[in-house]
């Protein structure tokens, strides 16, 4: 079989290659990329750990082939810092203990990014929603909550 | 997980994209959100040994109403319908389904037109549009055709899609004055699929009597389940309580669930009646005026 050429911008750079249409997302992040920050969790669409934005939509990268997504713009939690500053959430997920083990927060983080930039001023509950295909085995959420409470409120 | 090989292939247009499914035959699927074909093809469930993606095809993403119709492009992703003002405004029964599909990742890629191809009866949109009495339009190689939404759904998994067939539009038709509809789900978390779920449709005359009714069912049986006698039970009758409490009994037993992790038969059938209450007295609210 094939391979298929793919350009993608991944955090403002152009990243070009010719990869097996079969390379998940995820995948062609962390290996091709060495971008470890961008996790996986279930492999099954479910926990939302593997989480980025593509073309300004926060989606599942375990579930998406990296063809598709040639052509299009890819954000992922390097991304989200600029000139070494934390994003807002960033500082959140440390200022309100957002995080225990951490391996949940990446994903936490973009998903919550996407949903700011549609909703700037969320309820709890519409936090709550918004976070609903990301689980967290450590924190019980409450922090998690509170962390995006506490960006919202900086941005 | 890996998924097997396949070769990728993104036609342009409607007609490439049904002359490559002509030419590949069995072995080539439909590559829409991805949502539920990605995750089969994981667990190798599901190893074509070609995709045609239907991503880069223009005109089939839109929400509109034209000719008594409420028409929807297959490509129209959940978050859309979710959003939409005029399915809020009135079709709020199509955003009850929308807003309980899986959860905000899988919403932004997933397609109506996938939800309802993909013939899996734990999905949502199906009992919905089997209420609301729809019809699905497909494109192959010898045009266009329409089929009725009773004749669509043949069996888990199976529809009346040929291989070398696209679904391109919804069709929905607008709903009389006074008419009204909801879709309750009962699900173990948010997002899972519905352990049971109901979906109904009333219209009402000028006295309060249910001229029209439709009552789907998800996930209780191998495609949705059309409550017919409930329906029945309502047309040419006040919606009472004791009305209403009846259609929920029949619709229980139109119901065909197997017992499995989501609960037992018997637990189902309970579900089932309660939740067809409950859609009915909030299709009649919302058919009154209310929400
Ligand atoms: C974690 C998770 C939870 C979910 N929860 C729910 C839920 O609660 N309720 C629910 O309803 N769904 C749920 N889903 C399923 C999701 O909504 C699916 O994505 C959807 O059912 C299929 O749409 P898709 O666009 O992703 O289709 P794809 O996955 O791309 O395709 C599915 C099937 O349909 C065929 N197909 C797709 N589009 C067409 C077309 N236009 N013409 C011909 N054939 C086509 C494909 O070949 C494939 O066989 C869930 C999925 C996940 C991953
Ligand atoms: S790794 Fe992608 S959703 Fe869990
Ligand atoms: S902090 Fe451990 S999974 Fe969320």
């Amino acid at each position: 079989m094939g391979t298929q050429s793919i350009s993608i911008k991944v955090n403002g750079v152009e990243q070009t290659g010719e990869v097996e249409p079969r390379l998940l997302l995820v995948h062609f992040i962390r290996e091709d990329l060495g971008l470890t920050g961008t996790h996986i969790g279930c492999d099954t669409t479910h926990c939302g750990a593997c989480t980025v934005i593509l073309d300004g939509q926060a989606v599942k990268s375990c579930t998406v082939f990296t063809v598709q997504a040639s052509g299009k713009e890819v954000l992922t939690i390097e991304g989200m810092t600029t000139n070494g500053e934390l994003h807002p959430l960033q500082a959140g997920f440390m200022e309100e203990h957002g995080l225990q083990c951490g391996f949940c927060t990446p994903g936490m983080i973009m998903v919550s990014h996407a949903l700011l930039q549609e909703n700037s001023n969320p309820t709890e509950e519409e936090i709550r929603f918004g976070i609903s295909g990301n689980l967290c085995r450590c924190t019980g959420y409450v922090n998690i909550v509170k962390a995006v409470q506490y960006a919202a409120n900086k941005i | 997980m890996i998924p097997g090989t396949f070769e990728y292939h993104k036609p342009s247009t409607l007609d490439e994209a049904v002359a490559l499914l002509a030419s590949l035959g069995d072995d080539a699927k439909v590559l829409s959100g991805g949502q539920s074909l990605i995750p089969m093809m994981k667990f190798r469930l599901a190893e074509p040994a070609n995709l045609v993606d239907i991503n880069g095809l223009e005109g089939l993403d839109y929400i509109r109403e034209a000719d008594g119709y409420l028409t929807i492009g297959a490509l129209t992703r959940e978050a859309e319908l979710d959003r939409s003002d005029l399915i809020k405004s009135k079709y709020p029964i199509i955003h009850d389904t929308a807003h309980v599909i899986a959860d905000p990742q899988v919403r932004n890629l997933a397609t109506i037109g996938g939800n309802l191809a993909h013939g899996d009866p734990a999905n949502d949109h199906p009992a919905t549009m089997v209420a609301l009495g729809a019809e699905v339009v497909v494109f192959g190689p010898n045009g266009s055709r329409t089929i009725g939404i009773d004749d669509f759904f043949l069996g888990p998994l199976a529809t009346a899609l040929k291989a070398n067939e696209i679904l391109t539009e919804i069709r929905i038709p607008v709903p009389p004055a006074n008419s009204g509809g909801a879709y309750i789900k009962f699900e173990r978390k948010v997002g899972d699929f519905a352990i049971a779920a109901v979906a109904a449709t009333v219209t009402l005359d000028g006295s309060g009597k249910c001229v029209k009714a439709g009552i789907g069912l998800t996930n209780v049986g191998p495609t949705p389940v059309r409550a017919k006698a409930a329906e029945e039970a309502l047309i040419g009758n006040p919606l009472t309580d004791d009305n209403i409490a009846t259609a929920g009994r029949l619709a229980s037993e139109a119901s065909q669930p197997v017992g499995d992790q989501r609960g037992s038969e018997e637990y189902k059938r309970a579900v089932v009646e309660v939740l067809t209450k409950r859609a009915l007295h909030k299709a009649k609210a919302r058919a009154e005026g209310g929400k």
